[in-house]
């Protein structure tokens, strides 16, 4: 049977969430297995090696360039006898760490370093000095509450939560935190500027179909968090974040508020289950993040919204559908012309069939919530993994 | 490695990409090797199945259904074959999966050695992340911040002719040695570099770097200023890839034990398949894999071969960069119905973020396109930029370089010169109409003089490359029988005149067809048409064009012209639009002289044509 499918996007009411988090370079773990935690418990801390910066002594010092070509004519610009510091000493910003004098002393050449820093590497081939600028601290947090279940030493640590999860399609901004807010009243209505008040500030807000550019800079002027909604004009985004996303690889973007959109480009109704869920979910924390990467390495945007331990009921532990797609399946399908419509797969043609582009593909046949029934490209449906 | 070509007799190839997994089933067949059927399936090297071993079973698990030929063990894929019905005699693969090859490469003049590296890299198969050289214009942090920031996979350092600058080379060292990049797979593995560089400076440099990286020291790149070796450099980055890179992605080591010959990357195994046709044609040709994150361009001319990566040119997760680059206007254009710009830019966004999506309406069909045709367009752009003369080398100059004027920098790729042009990837062999793929080929790369067109039947370019290293004969017969799907042969004039010409006779010609029927045709400006002329069938051509056209054919270019064409699926097309190819500024007039070449050449149903 035909595996072409697109595995669909999560959201689920109760699942055990297991999250890795890494320092980019070895550090030190802060929190020990089996302690529970908050979201913002810093769990790990590194210093990141600072700027490098580049000082030619040679030039400096006026030497004369090493220029022979064989190993044996080369000579050594022997810069130890200039330096007045060792590799490895700190110095001060504006301090002479090399010193040339010439003319029985009349003249001097000075280095002096203009940061800050330690001298890491002294070159006698090319006269180079790296100056490292101090280190940078970082301080990992743990994004999610939950308990810590493994330490990876001196790199980070997993920790495991209980906690409803929704995936979404696109997002942009970085991880945050903030209680869910409803301001649409169905998953039809735009979230416009009208609906954000004051007591917006500091929330996650849920639109139901479409966002715009005025109400994204007026969520951010009253300090939201973060918007969930169905869609935005491709427009809105770009003249939100002043640019236009070439490849979807986001999440470092600092606009002020995370964004993301649960179906996609354009005015979406955001799908009917995935706005009851947040409806349910209303005045709870949730942490989320737009990061995505649509290429090698699929990240698509997160909300998670963490449960009491209580309301685990063993339905939690996540099986990997590796059959591909089955009559009775939920699927939504993901181009036009139905777009967003959700349904249950009816029948899998084996053979290919010819649809309207007058492509030969492989089909699947799809009872849609309304009741009637439409055969699409199997690659343009997704499976609704719930 | 040792394969005896007598005793292969069915074959199984499989290409891991970013998103499927596709394998290709062969055999030998009444003493020729075919092409027999494929399967498909997801990739599976991300999370949460992190094993690329479970997309190919699926992919194989596929054939083994359509064919009834058992294929797969629990240990992996059945070999050698043991009668008409279970295994194969040899198993190959190429991957592009997890983002493909990742390098950064470093030179001492950025249009000189780093500019040789780029070339060995991308020769290689590997996308080439940043160019690192003396004179790149960055400050010294700056070239050490990106490059820590990158993560490259691997690193290629050339510089210095061969008794040339050594201090430079060391300075390239000494950066790379304080961004020391993290490797993309995990914090424990060794970054793999490749030194190949003026021989007088590699005690430096395996002073500088031996201990933190996979040093592997190979001859210079550019011993010479007049003389450029990548071969060693390359096989350096294929030997490494696998050692360094292939062996920590997940599932790989498996994967490896699976077959006998080294996994290619995919652009290195389609590139393989490119030359080696050209090479046996003693042709130039123009190559193109248009694939969903990139754009592969390939050509050899005048027997020299070059492959150039646009990085972030595709049809899936790099549409909207296209859009980005080439600008939505310029997409537009050649859409012939009214379309809101909004709406096109939304559709191309939710192409981005659901990659895997075909199109399902005629709408989106056209659409997309548009979009190769830009795609083509820039990619061939970027690869003139490294398909060029070797800077700094003494060679014969021109008059008018010897006369003061510049020194000649641009390509020595020339549209006109190509005898054929050829494209593989998805859109390009999903197109339901062959036409659909001729007219974007001819389009996006401007095609001029008389130029055979080919496209790849069923994505199998890859496949055969990575064959064709260890079984010639099978991966050119395969080729030739199964795979080429020859389109037929574009005569298009150079030249242009202006939108109110449209309708002036700018060329008279005779056509001698195979069964003796001659066609006499006036040829008017800004027309395109199509003749009937079957695969395997030839017609003679001749007549004359007025000035300012031209014509190039094998025997140049100019007026008066005669040449002979070849047949395909779609025949001849006699392309009188001008080069470049300028549309009518006006909406409406530009939209009904799109709907007029293309109802003209029967590219698209009628309905797909009209305003909605």
């Amino acid at each position: 049977m035909a595996m072409a499918y697109t595995p669909g996007l999560k959201r689920k009411a109760s699942t055990t969430i297991t999250k890795v988090r890494k320092l980019p370079i070895k550090g030190k773990v802060l929190v020990k297995e089996g302690e529970r935690i908050s979201y913002d418990t810093e769990v790990a801390s590194t210093n990141l090696p600072g700027k490098v910066n580049v000082l030619n002594l040679a030039l400096i010092l006026e030497l004369e360039s090493s220029t022979g070509v064989f190993e044996e004519e080369r000579k050594s610009l022997e810069l130890s006898k200039y330096l007045l510091k060792n590799v490895g000493d700190t110095c001060e910003a504006g301090e002479v760490i090399a010193r040339r004098k010439t003319f029985f002393g009349l003249y001097q050449r000075e280095c002096q370093v203009p940061v800050k820093g330690s001298i890491e590497y002294v070159s006698d081939v090319t006269g180079q000095c790296l100056i490292r600028e101090p280190p940078i601290p970082l301080n990992l947090k743990a994004y999610i509450p939950g308990t810590v279940t493994k330490v990876i030493p001196n790199e980070g640590v997993e920790i495991e939560t209980l906690a409803a999860l929704i995936q979404g399609i696109f997002g942009i901004g970085e991880e945050t935190h903030g209680e869910l807010m409803l301001l649409s009243e169905s998953e039809n209505d735009a979230l416009t500027e009208d609906l954000l008040t004051e007591e917006c500030a500091g929330k996650i807000v849920v639109g139901g179909s479409i966002v715009d550019g005025p109400t994204l800079k007026k969520a951010v002027e009253l300090g939201v968090k973060g918007i969930i909604v169905g869609g935005i004009k491709d427009a809105d985004l770009s003249s939100f974040l002043g640019y236009s996303i070439g490849v979807a690889i986001t999440g470092e973007e600092r606009m002020g508020l995370t964004l993301i959109l649960t179906e996609g480009f354009g005015k979406m109704s955001m799908a009917v289950k995935t706005f009851s869920f947040l409806k349910e979910f209303e005045g709870r924390l949730a942490c989320i993040n737009g990061a995505t990467q649509i290429r090698a390495g699929v990240i698509r945007p997160e909300i998670i919204i963490p449960l009491d331990e209580s309301s685990r009921d063993g339905s939690e532990d996540e099986e990997l559908h590796l059959e591909g797609l089955t009559s009775g399946l939920p699927v939504r399908i993901i181009g036009p012309p139905y777009f967003g419509a959700i349904g249950h797969v009816t029948d899998l043609p084996v053979d290919l069939q010819t649809v309207e582009t007058e492509s030969k593909v492989r089909v699947l046949k799809v009872e849609l919530e309304d009741g009637s029934n439409v055969t699409v490209p199997r690659a343009n449906v997704e499976l609704i993994e719930e | 490695m040792n394969i005896d070509p007598d005793k292969i007799n069915v074959i199984l190839a499989t290409d891991c990409g970013s998103t499927t997994s596709k394998a290709r089933f062969f055999k030998k067949i009444d003493g020729e090797y075919r092409y027999v059927t494929s399967g498909e399936a997801p990739t599976t090297v991300e999370s949460p199945y992190e094993d690329v071993t479970l997309g190919v079973r699926n992919a194989v698990r596929e054939v083994e259904e359509l064919t009834g030929h058992k294929l797969l063990s629990p240990e992996g894929i059945i070999t050698p074959s043991r009668g008409e019905k279970e295994g194969v005699d040899l198993y190959v693969t190429t991957s592009s999966a997890g983002g493909g090859l990742q390098m950064q490469v470093a030179g001492i003049i950025r249009t000189m050695t780093a500019e040789s590296a780029e070339r060995a890299a991308l020769g290689a198969g590997a996308i080439v992340m940043d160019v690192l050289a003396i004179d790149d214009g960055r400050e010294p942090w700056e070239k050490i911040e990106r490059m820590r920031f990158l993560r490259p996979d691997m690193i290629l350092l050339a510089g210095g002719v061969d008794g040339g600058s050594v201090s430079h080379i060391v300075e390239l060292a000494e950066f790379i040695r304080a961004a020391s990049p993290q490797h993309r797979l995990g914090a424990g593995f060794e970054v793999p570099l490749v030194f190949a560089g003026n021989k007088f400076a590699r005690s430096h440099v395996e002073k500088l770097l031996d201990e933190d990286y996979a040093l592997q020291v190979v001859d210079n790149i550019r011993p010479t200023l007049e003389l450029e070796n990548p071969e060693p450099a390359r096989n350096a980055v294929h030997e490494l890839f696998m050692e360094h890179v292939m062996s920590h992605a997940p599932g790989y080591t498996k994967l490896m034990k699976w077959t006998p010959v080294p996994i290619m990357p995919t652009p290195a195994g389609e590139g393989a398949m490119f030359r080696t046709f050209a090479q046996a044609q003693n042709a130039n040709l123009l190559g193109v894999g248009l694939g969903g994150a990139t754009t592969n361009v390939y050509s050899h001319y005048d027997r020299k071969f070059v492959r150039s990566v646009s990085a972030n040119l595709g049809m899936s997760y790099s549409i909207c960069n296209v859009m980005k680059e080439a600008s939505l206007e310029n997409i537009l254009r050649w859409i012939p119905f009214k379309i809101d710009d909004a709406d096109v830019c939304d559709r191309l966004r939710n192409k981005m973020i659901r990659p895997t999506t075909i199109p399902h309406t005629l709408e989106q069909l056209v659409i997309e396109h548009a979009v190769a045709r830009e795609a083509l367009r820039l990619g061939l752009e970027h690869h003139k930029l490294i398909a060029r003369p070797l800077l700094g080398a003494r060679r014969d100059q021109s008059i008018e370089e010897r006369m003061g004027g510049q020194i000649r920098t641009e390509s020595y790729v020339d549209i006109k010169g190509m005898e054929w042009v050829g494209g593989t990837g998805g859109l390009l062999s999903h197109a339901p109409r062959r036409v659909q793929s001729m007219l974007s080929l001819i389009d996006g790369f401007g095609v001029e003089g008389v130029t055979k067109l080919f496209q790849d039947s069923v994505f199998m370019i890859p496949h055969l490359g990575v064959l064709s290293t260890v079984h010639l004969e099978a991966a050119l017969q395969i080729f030739e029988k199964d795979c080429l799907v020859r389109l037929g042969t574009c005569v298009a004039f150079s030249g242009k005149l202006s939108e109110k010409d449209y309708g002036r006779e700018i060329a008279s010609i005779t056509i001698k067809m195979p069964d003796g029927e001659v066609l006499e045709k006036q040829i008017e400006y800004g027309t395109i048409q199509r003749i009937e002329l079957e695969e395997g069938k030839t017609a003679e051509i001749e007549g004359n064009v007025a000035s300012p056209f031209s014509l190039a054919t094998a025997g140049g270019s100019g007026r008066r012209f005669t040449a002979k064409v070849e047949g395909g699926v779609v025949g001849i097309l006699i392309d009188a639009r001008g080069r470049p190819i300028d549309l009518p500024k006006d909406d409406d007039a530009r939209r009904n002289k799109l709907r007029e070449w293309f109802s003209g050449l029967d590219a698209y149903p009628a309905e797909a044509l009209e305003d909605k």
